[in-house]
């Protein structure tokens, strides 16, 4: 369980991104964070793993206070929060394998990663990573030599490497195209009701939050001001979150699946709502 | 979408546009603009050139130009070869071991990693080894060790340094921070973020700059051999102290040949890296 409370972040040129933000995530879901650019979504989530170092409130991931730690045991809490970036963040001129095994860092000491000799069980973990996000045929490749999609694919399996808590995605769909954005994110999802793991994701496609998270959190200069179902965004919601215009065309009823008319509904619809959308074979034919 | 009607409609009038000037006051841009051509034309009229000497100097230039259309290599090849195999010597070696030291200062010297105690002494390092010249170090380790190519060994290695060490410390500065920054999210150590989030990102730079910095080397190891730092330069040197300019054409011809050979070499290696 992850626990905000009361987090502030003012950066020293004294623009202030997040203003006492509280909520809590239970294990195993997923929250959309959505709001307008510069409302504080990326800030929010850097200060979970204090790659930006929030200014007061606390972070607590299960029993561990994070924004209390000291440098070495902040190293050990970061191995337990797999980050998922915009623009995937790969370190281009490696191997796909390399780059999936980075996950692995903080469980190997220097030498060893110097020299890429990851113990067996870190690298049949990766080759079993690769082959969930259906990258199995490139493993030798260079990260650079990959298509958008395949290189989210490498970015998610470089997080799971890392055994997570906890999810932190940063636009994770940003620069894809539509088909390949719905992908991810269901591969996003999907991942994280397999292995029961929270995750917050920061997606400013409302519409395509809509479709696959099961809580919505708004943010409006660094303010929390919508935390609720997906069907309850409304016209006033999104008006509160991103000011005045006219959203008849975004929001979708959720039942609305209309851009993929191939999809059947999943069995056990009721127990996970709309969010799930299982889909074994489309996501193996996946490349 | 919303563009104010206004504006637009008196603006649409004008039919020309100028971009603006780089100094928007005209009487400064034109004081600086007159001010620079007359110190131009009084910088110029102060060189004094003396036409005779000149011509006196035309004479021993030909003996020159004439030297280098018959060189000699034979009568002091055995001194061409030790020249060249000093400077060849020590143009690997004082790369090699400039490399190894610039490495460590170039990571020090790079603000976005370091801290700011070894930031600045790095960039002090560097600084001291870029303000002197070659041939100015050269001289010092001559009169500190005496000729010959171990004081020339020495200035290459110091000056390799601050070459290699500022331009990888910037390059470091110019990397992709997302990169890093994700390498560092996954609880990687701080000698993991360089060797995972930044040396793939600076390694062909790196290799760039060495193969251009042992060309350097060399062009300079036969430079500084004219102070008596050994090498070719050295052999250089005595040649021309005794007017035996088809030695020196020889020798200069060599130069020419083993810069240009490393340079095509190089330059193959860089395309191969990228």
């Amino acid at each position: 369980m992850l626990r905000l409370e009361n987090l502030t972040k003012t950066y020293r040129t004294g623009d202030r991104a997040l203003t006492g933000v509280s909520f809590t995530v239970e294990p195993g879901q997923v929250v959309g964070l959505i709001g307008p650019s510069g409302a504080g979504k990326s800030t929010l989530i850097r200060c979970i793993n204090r790659l930006v170092e929030p200014s007061s409130g606390q972070v607590t991931l299960g029993d561990t206070e994070l924004t209390g730690l000291g440098r070495g045991a902040l190293r050990r809490a970061r191995r337990r929060i797999g980050m998922i970036f915009q623009e995937y963040a790969l370190v281009e001129r490696l191997t796909v394998m390399e780059n999936v095994l980075s996950g692995r860092l903080g469980y190997v000491g220097f030498w060893r990663s110097f020299f890429r000799k990851f113990p067996p069980d870190a690298v049949s973990k990766a080759y079993g990573l690769l082959d969930r996000v259906g990258l199995s045929a490139h493993v030798d490749k260079r990260a650079d030599a990959l298509s958008g999609g395949q290189r989210q694919r490498v970015g998610i399996a470089r997080a799971l490497a890392q055994d997570p808590d906890l999810l932190l995605v940063d636009e994770p769909t940003a620069s894809l195209d539509p088909k390949t954005s719905r992908q991810i994110m269901r591969l996003i999802v999907e991942i994280c009701d397999e292995r029961g793991l929270p995750a917050i994701i920061n997606i400013h496609d409302v519409a395509l939050a809509q479709s696959f998270v099961r809580r919505i959190i708004g943010l409006k200069a660094g303010e929390v001001v919508f935390d609720g179902a997906p069907n309850e965004l409304d016209d006033e919601v999104l008006t509160r979150i991103y000011g005045e215009e006219d959203w008849s065309a975004t929001i979708r009823a959720v039942d609305d699946d209309t851009e993929d008319p191939v999809e059947e509904p999943a069995p056990h619809d009721e127990t996970h709502g709309p969010a799930e959308v299982l889909d074994r074979e489309r996501m193996a034919g996946l490349s | 979408m919303s563009v104010p009607a206004d504006s637009g409609s008196v603006l649409a009038e004008r039919t020309t546009w100028r971009r603006p000037a780089l100094i928007r006051n005209p009487r400064l841009r034109w004081a600086i603009y007159g001010g620079s051509l007359l110190y131009l034309v009084l910088a110029f009229a102060s060189i004094n050139i003396s036409w005779s000497r000149v011509y006196e100097g035309l004479d021993r230039g030909v003996r020159f130009v004439k030297g280098f259309l018959v060189p000699d290599f034979l009568s002091r090849w055995g001194d061409i070869a030790q020249g060249m195999e000093e400077s060849l010597t020590m143009t690997v070696t004082a790369t090699v071991v400039g490399i190894l030291i610039s490495v460590p200062i170039g990571i020090g010297g790079a603000r976005n990693i370091a801290p700011m105690p070894i930031y600045l002494t790095c960039r002090a390092i560097i600084a001291l080894s870029r303000s002197f010249q070659e041939i100015i170090i050269a001289i010092l380790f001559v009169a500190m060790f005496g000729f010959g190519p171990f004081a020339g060994f020495l200035t290459l290695s110091f000056a390799t340094i601050g070459f290699l060490a500022k331009l990888l410390a910037e390059d470091i500065e110019d990397i992709d921070e997302a990169q890093a920054e994700a390498i560092r999210a996954t609880g990687a150590g701080w000698w993991q973020v360089v060797a995972y989030g930044i040396q793939p990102q600076v390694m062909p730079r790196l290799i760039g700059l060495s193969l251009y910095r042992l060309d350097i080397n060399f062009r300079e190891s036969s430079v500084i051999g004219i102070v008596g730092a050994g090498g070719i330069g050295a052999t250089l040197n005595t040649a021309m102290d005794r007017y035996e300019y088809d030695s020196a054409a020889a020798i200069l011809i060599l130069i020419i040949v083993i810069v240009m050979f490393a340079e095509y070499g190089s330059s193959i290696i860089r395309q191969r890296i990228q």
